[in-house]
């Protein structure tokens, strides 16, 4: 029987109420009093020397306060990148400056250049438009291969070459790779292109500075999944403010997927800005800012080859990728293309050898980062992909290859040999419950069907694992991370029983508010409603990591579990005292405290005044209150891993793909709340089938971005999308972390573009198509047919 | 500055605007009603639907003064009047249709829109209908079966 609360429940979403009828608070909503609004003036060529700028008919414009150019960050500190990678031959990558303003060049159709500050929005944009900038426009390089050529135009003239770094993984594996691939039965190669995408939260980004002179103290309001990153980069790196003068605020933010994540100059300006005109300073970003100056994703481009004996066993994996950074590094570039994506190259195989060639480079397009799945959605689309076309070449059924090479569920804990230990799993179990689901068996007639119809109709299935649970701190700082990767709680329990729990995860969107209450409730057996999440405010939380990496649950959950045990031990020994009974008779069960045995007991709520009035309390054993604080630190990564299968038609005559089913299996360990998990399930889906048929961030060769709005950037509309098939009974539940749960929020957008395009090639494979790069458009797809 | 009035909620209000003060700003900046969002400036989101005149309207498209006299509703207005969440709200978070809330009143002011023209639309209907409204967190699965939910709730006791 499905529960009503606690662990397993599908509570309904507490925070709904208030964004179903307006009240939510998000950062746009946020005003204070005094304040000025910016405008950015942004570079509107990819590439150009800036000779000079000349503000002054702007400066006496109707309502300018100040306008600010690169001249006036000069000492100040630039963007920080928070991840270092070491190459092939133990060098570091090539790092350059990333100024607030552009000193000297801008690098990017977007680069912010100068910024008008005046009494209202309008004003300061009117404003900027006055500005004069005498810009030489200089030679654009946005292909990657033209970039690294020798004699290609350099992003920053500082650096040796375009070239970010040259990583190879693993290294030593290098020479036996490439011994297995020269001898063995059969090798299947692909090149192919994981393309641009933007990550298009509904929301876009918003930065509020404010200052107070009488204490010296700042406050950032923004649109942030992690306000405790944004306060150490931007206080240590950029702006010289200590962390307890500068408080940074995250309130409801509307959707993030990854590139909330990141510090932005935007951020740094507001606050900088503040302070140097004495008003607050809000920025606001338009959709048409937000594409050419939020972080983009993905943009890999690579070649793959899988080697087999002739029973199809896979021997051995090389892979090369060229992987966009763009103009700047943003916060976690560096680590997607190597750390997030070469350590996920085995899959859920059991390939012995892997050699994976990382080439990062700079173009002048938007810096690249994390985005939902981040390097995992890439490794997971080589690999299914050159996994599917494999089995063609073998005349093996793509279920059955897969299936000849999966670890096995007794060959836990697997370590791979891409350095990672998978604690536990079971392939063959998700993917059983794909095929029942997906009614594999069903599939040729529906296939005769659509024949009938004059429709060429395909199955494509895949396997993913990936590494979430983001991360042992002591591993990624030997892999270059320049922070720590735990996760911080506070269990607040007041005096009359309620409680607050303080978490550094951050909610912006996943229902943080409902689900962590459950697992609290459950574990003291109080009803849910006693319990209040508060996140998103460095002045209120512990210091936290935040939301990525399907992270909140695994790394911010288990924090919140170990202060939670905290609590319980300590109000045992309250209780004991007033049982008169010794401690190790106490027991909890339904929010009451008993001793074993007998029928004498006290409730939660009484223990709890006892703590803050402490009339009759062992003082001189333990201090009054009952609150606790935990930091968690990960052990190991978490693997969710499970199959997907997509059903597509293809018309012939057009080639538009349309999207018949979709069906997803995945272990996700244990679940809180099955549907929220659903949910997250859902939204990866959507985000995933939307990379693989309609998403593309299009740059011509003078680098304008093409795809630069919502009419030229094909988001997922509903009727672009089915219902979808989700299932979550496969549980292996995590080994390492006190509630055995993996993380669900990407699972969807890594799976699912790689099924996608295997159901497309298996509809057109008669046809002779083996690969189309996505995004799947009717164009392309007709092109393939057509030869 | 333009004057404009009309009435929000049921509430008359009235402001100075400039001329191309849009209809969203004058909800948000003047009247504070920030449950309207802006999430887009190619009219193509839907995440600033409103009602005028009993029609939605994307109210980043509209200019404040030319909703002069008009009858305005937006999601502040959707509740039930002893405050209860109203049937398309329940619906949809019954059905889990919202995750980050920032499409939601959109949403939410669409399928209000929809089911009054269309008291029971099929699957297909409803996906076409918010062909203007997009949802980066949903997927849309529960947001179509949210308001799938919501009519056949809101039909008035078909079966006795
Ligand atoms: S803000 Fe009106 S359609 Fe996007
Ligand atoms: S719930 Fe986030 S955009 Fe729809």
């Amino acid at each position: 029987m499905p529960k009503d609360s606690g662990i397993g429940a599908s509570s309904k979403r507490r925070e709904d109420v208030r964004f179903l009828t307006g009240k939510g608070n998000y950062t746009d909503d946020i005003n204070v009093h005094g304040q000025t609004y910016v405008h950015f003036l942004r570079s509107d060529v990819a590439h150009g020397r800036i000779n000079g700028i000349d503000s002054s008919a702007a400066a006496a414009m109707p309502g300018v306060v100040r306008i600010f150019t690169g001249a006036d960050f000069e000492g100040v500190g630039g963007i920080p990148c928070g991840w270092q990678v070491t190459d092939r031959h133990g060098e570091p990558m090539q790092e350059p400056a990333h100024p607030v303003l552009a000193q000297g060049k801008a690098r990017h159709v977007g680069d912010p250049i100068a910024a008008v500050v005046a009494e209202t929005a309008e004003q300061a944009r009117d404003a900027a438009a006055a500005i004069e900038v005498d810009m030489e426009e200089l030679p654009a390089v946005i292909d990657m291969a033209a970039a690294l050529a020798d004699g290609s135009p350099k992003v920053h003239d500082d650096l040796t070459s375009n070239l970010c770094y040259d990583w190879g993984f693993v290294e030593e594996n290098k020479e036996a790779v490439d011994e297995a691939i020269k001898g063995a039965h059969h090798v299947t190669t692909l090149e192919l292109v994981n393309n641009r995408l933007i990550a298009n939260p509904m929301e876009p980004r918003v930065a509020l500075g404010d200052y107070n002179a009488g204490t010296d103290e700042h406050t950032l309001y923004t649109t942030s999944q992690n306000p405790h990153v944004i306060r150490l980069l931007m206080g240590a790196f950029v702006l010289g403010i200590p962390e307890h003068k500068l408080r940074v605020v995250a309130p409801d933010v509307g959707g993030g997927f990854g590139t909330k994540i990141f510090h932005y100059a935007e951020e740094a300006f507001c606050t900088f800005a503040a302070k140097a005109v004495g008003r607050p300073v809000k920025w606001t970003s338009s959709r048409s800012e937000a594409f050419m100056s939020d972080a983009h994703g993905r943009d890999h481009v690579t070649k793959i080859e899988l080697a087999m004996d002739e029973n199809g066993k896979f021997l051995a994996i090389r892979t090369d990728t060229m992987a966009n950074m763009g103009a700047y590094l943003s916060t976690f570039a560096p680590s997607v293309p190597t750390w997030l994506h070469g350590t996920l190259m085995a899959g859920n195989y059991t390939t012995p050898l892997i050699y994976v060639n990382v080439k990062a480079v700079f173009t002048n397009t938007v810096p690249v980062d994390a985005y939902r799945g981040a390097g995992r959605p890439e490794a997971t689309f080589q690999l299914e992909r050159v996994v599917d076309k494999a089995a063609r070449e073998m005349g093996i059924d793509p279920v059955e290859l897969r299936r000849r090479n999966f670890i096995k569920p007794d060959q836990y804990p697997y370590a791979t040999p891409v350095a990672v230990e998978y604690d536990t799993g079971n392939y063959d179990a998700t993917m059983d419950k794909l095929l029942e689901i997906s009614d594999h068996a069903g599939f040729a007639g529906r296939k005769a069907e659509s024949a009938a119809r004059g429709r060429l109709r395909g199955f494509g299935v895949c396997s993913y694992i990936e590494a979430c649970g983001i991360a042992p701190s002591n591993l990624v700082g030997q892999l270059g991370a320049r922070a720590g990767l735990y996760e911080s709680a506070t269990v607040r329990v007041n005096a009359t029983g309620s409680i607050s729990v303080m978490t550094g995860s951050h909610s912006h969107g996943q229902g943080h508010e409902t689900t962590f209450p459950q697992v609290v409730a459950e574990m003291l057996g109080i009803d849910e409603a006693q319990i209040d999440i508060v996140h998103g405010d460095t002045s209120k939380v512990p210091m936290g990591m935040g939301t990525y990496g399907s992270r909140s649950l695994a790394v911010g959950g288990s924090a919140m579990v170990r202060a939670t045990e905290k609590i319980i031990n300590k109000a045992k020994k309250i209780a004991s005292h007033l049982l008169e009974a010794s401690e190790g008779d106490i027991e909890l069960a339904n929010g009451a405290f008993s001793v074993a045995g007998t029928d004498k007991s006290v409730a939660w709520g009484d223990v709890c005044l006892a703590a803050y009035v402490p009339h009759n309390y062992p003082l001189e054993d333990i201090e009054p209150g009952l609150e606790e604080t935990a930091f968690y630190d990960p052990s190991n990564f978490t693997y969710p891993a499970g199959a997907y299968a997509c059903e597509v038609e293809v018309d012939p005559d057009t080639g538009k793909v349309e999207i018949m089913s979709f069906a997803a299996a995945d272990d996700f360990g244990n679940v809180i709340n099955p549907m929220i998990v659903e949910g997250q399930v859902h939204g990866g889906l959507a985000q995933g089938i939307g990379q693989a048929l309609l998403e593309a961030a299009v740059y011509d060769e003078n680098g304008q971005l093409l795809s630069g709005s919502y009419m030229d950037y094909a988001m997922p509309r509903a009727d672009d999308l089915p219902f979808y098939a989700v299932d979550h009974s496969c549980q292996t539940p995590c080994t390492h972390n006190p509630l055995g749960v993996k993380g669900c929020g990407e699972a969807g957008a890594i799976g699912s573009p790689p099924a996608v395009v295997n159901a497309v090639v298996d509809a057109l494979a008669d046809r002779g198509v083996t690969h189309i790069d996505m995004p799947l458009t009717p164009s392309r797809v007709w092109a393939a047919m057509n030869g | 500055m333009v004057e404009v009035s009309m009435t929000v909620n049921g509430k008359t209000v009235s402001g100075s605007v400039e001329g191309r003060t849009l209809l969203v700003q004058f909800l948000r900046d003047d009247l504070k009603l920030t449950g309207t969002h802006v999430g887009c400036d190619t009219s193509q989101c839907g995440a600033c639907v409103v009602h005028v005149n009993g029609e939605a309207v994307k109210a980043c498209t509209m200019l404040a003064g030319e909703a002069d006299g008009a009858e305005i509703a937006t999601i502040e207005g959707m509740a039930n009047a002893d405050g209860s969440l109203g049937t398309i709200q329940a619906a949809f978070q019954e059905h889990h249709g919202l995750q980050c809330g920032f499409c939601t009143p959109g949403m939410v002011m669409s399928a209000a829109a929809l089911l009054k023209d269309n008291a029971n639309p099929s699957e297909t209907e409803i996906r076409e209908y918010l062909e203007g409204n997009i949802c980066r967190c949903t997927g849309y699965h529960n947001i179509v079966k949210a308001i799938q939910a919501a009519a056949a709730n809101m039909t008035p006791m078909a079966a006795e």
